[in-house]
């Protein structure tokens, strides 16, 4: 096996955290390289006009997404069942390449609610212990919105964030001008202005009013105008094109790690970027207390050892997890014992779409205008907005309509009742597509005691390593809430006067579905907290056992949000790299003693 | 400035103007005609459009036999069929898009994760489980479904009538119909979502030809610049455009 030089600081993923920390770490004087398993990309080629307007290609077959004919997941309800593969793109749908899911993201860009980050304490104050389920596992953080505010506010300026304020240090700006008035507060105002709402987003926040409930601006890392950021990285104006999630954005509009980020690294001598590098392990000492490096595989199937002070693993939430298994970093999670951390607490998204129909002459919709980030949203039943207590459920929802461009495969939706094919489908999909919307309830989603992940005992990826186990399936918990939203939000959709409304809704009883399209937002698995004994990470994203190896990245979220996650994670990574910064390089060693 | 234009076009086009026509190089707006159909021509009402062809262009299929080629092209246009709407999947090239695909990496499985234990009576909502690929489905499938054609009825599958072939895809779509090499639902489901990516993907994979399934239900296609229509409640008036240029 060939040795590399060492380096200061190896980083595992070059998608938003991975990009974050090295532009951090390289601005503290360190020697970076970030080892990217997948390709070189970028807005040229691969966003490039108009060969990548191409639904067939980036929707259908994933042109950017994860080869998962070399890796992937298996999957099973239980811990009773078998597990088997996630064989085709299905739920989820995670990233490669340089800037990862960052590349082709929506860009819905929010902050958290700070209930959220305080879930478990929250819920015992408000509704007692009691209240929480059996099995359920939720948890704080372990660090506050006042502490992450400076974070977020950072964030969404080299984001170019579009959006409108509801108050700035404590003064209502934001009232009848689509604000959010159940937003927390924030130091400044969002860097751009909210965009432009579609068609399907003014009938939304018109009939949200009607029901009484308090619409706004969905914060969008699409740009509303010409930007630059902090890290001098250009941003032209959105034009909604609607190729926005599965697609680079071909006007560098979409917030991502190659157009934010990417072009001040390239400008520094202590940055590397090393595609086609796939990280096998994290390297430790023989007491498994302290990493040495990384050994990846190159392009050409050769492995590589790479030596290095600090790692961070910033790969996707679940390869993070997977990483920290097959290099033995922090004690694997048992459900049957309630033992271990690393795979606990695994939480997804509680998602539910409802579309309304239109008759041809009441509304043009246009669902193919779009931008992945933009959209008008209500939080009247998002985190603790609103009493839990009569209805028996752990979790908010934020509810919007996000119209991010439907395109004819994959986005004409037919009104119930209509045949499956033949010419009366025909008819009803040239009578419905520019003549319809939806809007989802996104839902938080909980963590409970027999959602985890652990290493696959059967199944291995193209470098014979064991794949990843996802072990998980909805609780009544899930259902009722689903069930409570869906309804709420189907009095919007009544609202708007159409003429047939189709709604999911979850069942009781009703298990995961991994062949369908959910979200990519997968939660948890190397959690952060206040507890070794329950977290995997202490509230610096540090491993407890590994003082040298940070893990940012959703991975470290113990429960999943209302909210989308990218915010946060980029929030946390900034807080992160600030703790290594300022604290971890005087003086290496444990930022928080357990 | 066209006279036909809608009248509310105009200052939202300079507002256009002003914001995005510098980002977008020239170059590329002249090379593929968006630039003309975007920035000059007005709209062109559907009825002054000069006649497409109806029927799809002359094909040579490369990876369907020549029995199977006919099965295709016979369920395609079943599935979704020229009527009083326009064209249908046969008459836009829908055959030649799937043998097309079937030559691609998809065809031969490479886009998903194909390595054995299979548990193909794993619980559905675990996602497709069988060994096959899309060319094997497509191969067993089509020779199950006409053997099964010639067992009930005499003769194959695009030999029969359009009232038992509507029958006999029925019974597959809803698995009344069992075959022994694979599940007539997984083939059936296969046949389906390839024929609907064939009718609506761009042309530049072999189906959609004359942007018939864009026209039918008013996709734009590559056109990819709405800064002037986010606000509207109106229709969108320009045709569709496909990547190379061509208009519908």
């Amino acid at each position: 096996m060939s040795q590399m030089k060492k380096v200061d600081v190896v980083i595992v993923g070059f998608g938003w955290a991975g990009a974050i920390m090295a532009k951090e770490l390289t601005e503290a004087g360190l020697q970076v390289l970030a080892l990217e398993r997948g390709p070189a990309r970028d807005t040229y080629p691969d966003g490039v006009y108009p060969q990548t307007m191409d639904e067939l290609t980036y929707n259908s077959r994933k042109k950017l997404f994860m080869d998962i004919s070399r890796e992937t997941v298996t999957l099973r309800h239980s811990v009773n069942d078998v597990a088997v593969p996630y064989r085709q793109f299905g739920a989820f749908l995670p990233g490669t390449g340089t800037g990862g899911a960052g590349l082709h993201w929506s860009g819905v860009h929010f902050r958290v609610d700070p209930v959220e980050l305080r879930l478990r304490s929250h819920y015992e104050e408000r509704y007692g212990k009691a209240f929480i389920p059996e099995g359920m596992t939720i948890q704080d953080f372990g660090v506050s919105y006042e502490e992450l505010e400076p974070y977020f506010d950072f964030a969404e300026k080299v984001f170019g964030t579009s959006g409108t304020a509801w108050s700035i240090k404590g003064q209502v700006v934001g009232r009848d001008k689509g604000g959010n008035p159940f937003a927390a507060d924030r130091s400044s105002d969002f860097p751009l202005v909210a965009q432009k709402n579609t068609v399907s987003a003014q009938l939304f926040e018109k009939a949200a009013r009607e029901v009484g409930y308090h619409p706004y601006n969905l914060p969008s890392a699409n740009t509303s105008g010409p930007y630059t950021n902090p890290y001098g990285a250009q941003m032209g104006p959105c034009n909604f094109c609607g190729y926005c999630s599965g697609y680079a954005c071909y006007m560098y509009s979409k917030a991502s790690p190659n157009v934010n980020i990417l072009p001040a690294l390239r400008q520094v001598p202590n940055f590397e970027l090393r595609n086609n590098a796939h990280v096998l392990r994290v390297n430790l000492t023989e007491d498994k207390r302290l990493a040495t490096g990384v050994t990846y595989v190159d392009s050409q199937g050769r492995e590589v050892e790479q030596p290095a002070d600090l790692v961070i693993l910033g790969a996707f939430q679940y390869n993070n997890v997977r990483l920290m298994l097959l290099s033995g970093i922090g004690k694997p999670y048992d459900p049957v014992s309630n033992q271990g951390v690393v795979g606990r607490n695994f939480a997804y998204q509680n998602i539910s779409t409802v579309t309304a129909f239109f008759d041809r002459d009441s509304h043009h919709t246009n669902p193919f205008i779009g931008a992945g980030g933009n959209g008008v949203a209500v939080d009247d039943f998002n985190a603790d907005n609103f009493d839990h207590g009569p209805h028996g459920f752990v979790g908010g929802s934020p509810f919007w309509v996000n119209q991010a461009g439907a395109k004819p495969i994959s986005g004409t939706k037919v009104p119930p009742g209509t045949p499956k094919w033949g010419s009366g489908w025909k008819a009803a999909v040239a009578d419905s597509y520019r003549h319809m919307l939806s809007m989802d309830a996104h839902g938080a989603h909980q963590s409970y005691r027999d959602n985890y992940l652990d290493l696959d005992p059967v199944y291995k990826d193209a470098y014979g390593q064991p794949l990843l186990r996802m072990t998980f399936d909805w609780k009544d918990n899930d259902v009722k809430m689903n069930r409570f939203m869906v309804e709420r939000m189907g009095k919007i959709a009544e609202a708007m006067g159409p003429k047939a409304i189709s709604a999911g809704k979850k069942a009781f009883g009703q298990h995961f579905d991994a062949s369908t399209y959910q979200t990519t937002h997968l939660n948890g698995g190397a959690i952060m907290g206040t507890d070794p004994k329950t977290s995997a990470l202490n509230r610096y994203l540090q491993c407890w056992d590994v003082h040298n190896v940070f893990v940012p990245g959703a991975s470290a979220f113990p429960q999943g949000l209302g909210y989308n996650p990218t915010g946060l994670v980029a929030a946390l990574t900034y807080w992160s790299a600030r703790a290594i910064r300022e604290r971890y390089l005087k003086n290496p060693g444990p930022l928080v003693q357990a | 400035m066209s006279k036909d234009q809608p009248a509310s076009v105009q200052p939202a086009r300079r507002a256009f103007l002003r914001q995005s026509l510098t980002l977008i190089p020239v170059a590329t707006l002249a090379s593929t005609g968006l630039g003309g159909a975007v920035l000059a021509d007005s709209a062109t009402p559907a009825a002054a459009e000069p006649a497409r062809p109806v029927t799809a262009r002359a094909y040579q299929p490369t990876f369907f036999t020549q029995e199977e080629w006919a099965f295709v092209s016979a369920a395609v246009a079943v599935l979704i069929p020229t009527d009083a709407l326009g064209a249908g999947a046969a008459d836009a090239g829908v055959p030649e898009f799937i043998d097309r695909q079937l030559n691609t990496r998809y065809g031969s499985g490479g886009l998903w994760y194909m390595q054995g234990p299979f548990h193909p009576d794993a619980p559905s909502e675990l996602g497709y489980q069988l060994k096959l690929n899309p060319q094997e489905i497509y191969r067993l499938g089509i020779a199950e479904t006409d053997a099964w054609c010639k067992a009930q009825f005499g003769k194959a599958f695009a030999q029969l009538d359009l009232a038992r072939q509507q029958q006999v895809l029925e019974a597959l779509d809803g698995g009344t119909v069992t075959f022994a090499s694979l599940p007539a639902a997984t083939f059936f489901n296969m046949l389906w979502l390839n024929t609907r990516e064939g009718f609506f993907s761009d042309p530049l994979h072999g189906g959609n030809q004359g942007l018939v399934g864009w026209k039918l239900v008013g996709f734009p296609g590559a056109r990819a610049d709405f800064m002037d229509w986010v606000e509207r409640d109106e229709r969108y008036p320009f045709p569709p455009v496909s990547i190379s240029g061509e208009r519908g």
